[in-house]
């Protein structure tokens, strides 16, 4: 995770937060404001993702189920329990962090193609309930949020505060990855990738090590659900589908999981794909399916770690 | 006198293949004991079952008294068993000194530790930089494991083995695919470990086996067919017949 240096480092640190602070005023209409926010939610999801991708090595294909479930907790506590914003919010990631624990238990009984075959399973149940459960769901309808939120009576309403909202949220998680790759509990994380069986003969417990990280990627995945569903005021089954699931996969990949800041790029590239593309041009998924074909055979590492290469070898 | 290492009874099959039968063994403490046998006969397998690695069918393992089998491979490491891999079971894209600094870590609760920089431990690393100086890897400490050479990937196995402070370690192979000069440098570092560590090992390197162990026993189709001194194992024809080619 090295790359900028010393004052460099802390010098594009800074720049690229005095960007992200001004940026309502730098955009042209609220459109790209909306954009960043989305761009926000999906980076926060995809750094969820990373921990079980890039630090723990372990491929899920069911990380929708975290997305979508929260946005669907919140949303049924609000709109059919009629909680407050609060208590939902506390209540939701509680819920989605104990269901991250069970479904660790169950998709830890394999490893590799296994694991991650188990996690499709899983994410399937939640988008079968969701679509099928109509009493409960609301089935294909969805479920409709009455208010976005007004923590310390900040209106979120607007486009540039919910993007302030969101762009706190996402600075919380990228300092808590980036705490995380630092510690004693990160390097064990990353040691159980690379050489499990080393690690359980120096007292490491693999298991609950994985576990562990399991469910914190679950807790963050869940907090993405919530910023979606403040976002979006509705949820629908979309939102726990496999396309969901194979989208943050590959925001993570695209972006390289090497890195903390690698998931955030892949967002902002498949989620720029996505909408501004698309308005241009109908195939907008040929396109990604393209540029993913090339930054793999090219930078099979993925973007940041690619470019990162790149300069070593052309850079001053 | 209560053993180090008490092995009884202990069996393994693969299927239909007996890999490990009814293996008795007695290891006292501060005792060198060296296991030899032709290829197959069960050696590192007999590591495995005693690291928790593989589960026995049937029998016992008792470290200083304490029943090992049922326990997880990382629960008996925290009872001081620690072991080398005749496969180098490194992490290869880390420094040696992080490598040495897992090690450490893995019989503290800082490893559990998910909010402090792993990099301000300045005693943990003083300590891997102190196991790496024993070893003689002092001026590699910030190399990558995969650009280090084949000898000194093997003096890390030992040295990660050593920072455990087991009371019984197991060295599979420690001198395997060395050259004569790296081979004298690994033997000079087995024969300075002190005697509180029991050491059981595995070698094919019979100069040096014999000049460091006090005990032998011999495994064959997975069981052991002679044990006793030095002395005694050398002279004994069945050695002889299995191991040595008479």
């Amino acid at each position: 995770m090295t790359g900028l240096e010393g004052v460099g480092r802390w010098f594009w640190l800074a720049a690229a937060a005095v960007a992200l602070i001004a940026l309502p005023w730098l955009m042209p209409n609220d459109f790209y404001v909306n954009l960043a926010s989305q761009i926000l939610v999906y980076a926060v999801w995809a750094l969820s993702l990373n921990l079980l991708v890039g630090f723990a090595g372990m491929q899920s294909l069911g990380h929708a189920a975290y997305l979508g479930g929260g946005a669907y907790v919140c949303a049924w506590l609000i709109a059919n329990a009629g909680l407050g914003h609060a208590a939902a919010a506390l209540l939701t990631v509680l819920i989605i962090g104990a269901m991250a624990g069970l479904f660790g238990v169950l998709a830890l009984r394999a490893s590799g193609l296994g694991f991650l075959m188990i996690t499709l399973a899983l994410g399937q149940i939640l988008w079968g309930v969701a679509y099928r459960w109509v009493d409960f769901t609301g089935g294909d309808n969805g479920i409709r949020l009455p208010s976005r939120p007004a923590p310390f009576g900040l209106a979120l309403n607007q486009p540039a505060p919910f993007y302030y909202f969101a762009l706190a949220v996402f600075a919380v998680v990228l300092l808590v990855m980036w705490r995380i790759a630092q510690s004693p509990y990160g390097a064990a994380l990353r040691g159980t990738r690379d050489q499990p069986r080393r690690m359980s003969a120096l007292g490491y417990n693999v298991w609950l090590i994985r576990w562990s990280a399991f469910v914190l990627a679950g807790f963050w995945g869940g907090v993405a659900g919530l910023l979606y569903v403040y976002y979006n005021k509705f949820v629908s089954p979309q939102a726990l589908s496999l396309q969901q699931s194979a989208e943050v996969l590959i925001m993570t990949i695209l972006g390289g999981v090497g890195s903390i800041i690698g998931p955030v790029v892949g967002a902002v590239i498949i989620t720029l794909v996505k909408t501004v593309v698309s308005s241009y041009v109908d195939r907008w998924n040929t396109l990604l399916g393209v540029l993913f074909l090339v930054v793999i055979v090219f930078m099979p590492e993925g973007v940041v770690p690619g470019l990162r290469r790149l300069r070593r070898r052309f850079g001053p | 006198m209560i053993a180090a290492l008490e092995i009884a009874g202990l069996s393994k099959r693969f299927g239909g293949l007996p890999a490990t039968q009814d293996v008795a063994m007695r290891v006292m403490p501060g005792e060198r004991r060296l296991i030899i046998g032709p290829n197959g006969a069960g050696k590192t397998t007999l590591f495995n079952l005693v690291g928790g690695e593989l589960r026995a069918d049937a029998g016992s393992v008792r470290l200083f008294g304490t029943e090992l089998l049922g326990l997880s491979t990382q629960r008996r490491a925290h009872l001081g068993l620690a072991r080398t891999y005749q496969i180098l079971t490194l992490f290869p894209r880390e420094t040696l000194l992080h490598n040495v600094v897992l090690a450490l870590m893995g019989l503290r609760r800082l490893r559990w530790q998910p909010w402090i920089r792993l990099a301000g431990q300045r005693a943990l690393h003083e300590a891997a930089q102190a196991a790496l100086a024993r070893v003689g890897l002092a001026d590699r400490a910030a190399r990558i494991v995969s650009e280090t050479s084949y000898g000194e990937r093997r003096r890390l196995e030992l040295a990660m083995a050593l920072v455990q402070q087991p009371r019984v370690l197991l060295l599979d192979e420690p001198l395997a695919g060395l050259s004569a000069e790296e081979r004298g440098a690994v033997q000079a570092l087995l024969s300075a470990i002190p005697r509180d560590i029991t050491i059981v090992m595995i070698e094919h390197d019979m100069d040096v086996a014999l000049a460091f162990a006090e005990q032998i026993t011999v495994l064959h189709y997975g069981q052991v067919i002679v044990e006793g001194t030095r002395a005694a194992v050398v002279a004994d024809p069945r050695t002889k017949e299995v191991y040595l080619g008479g």
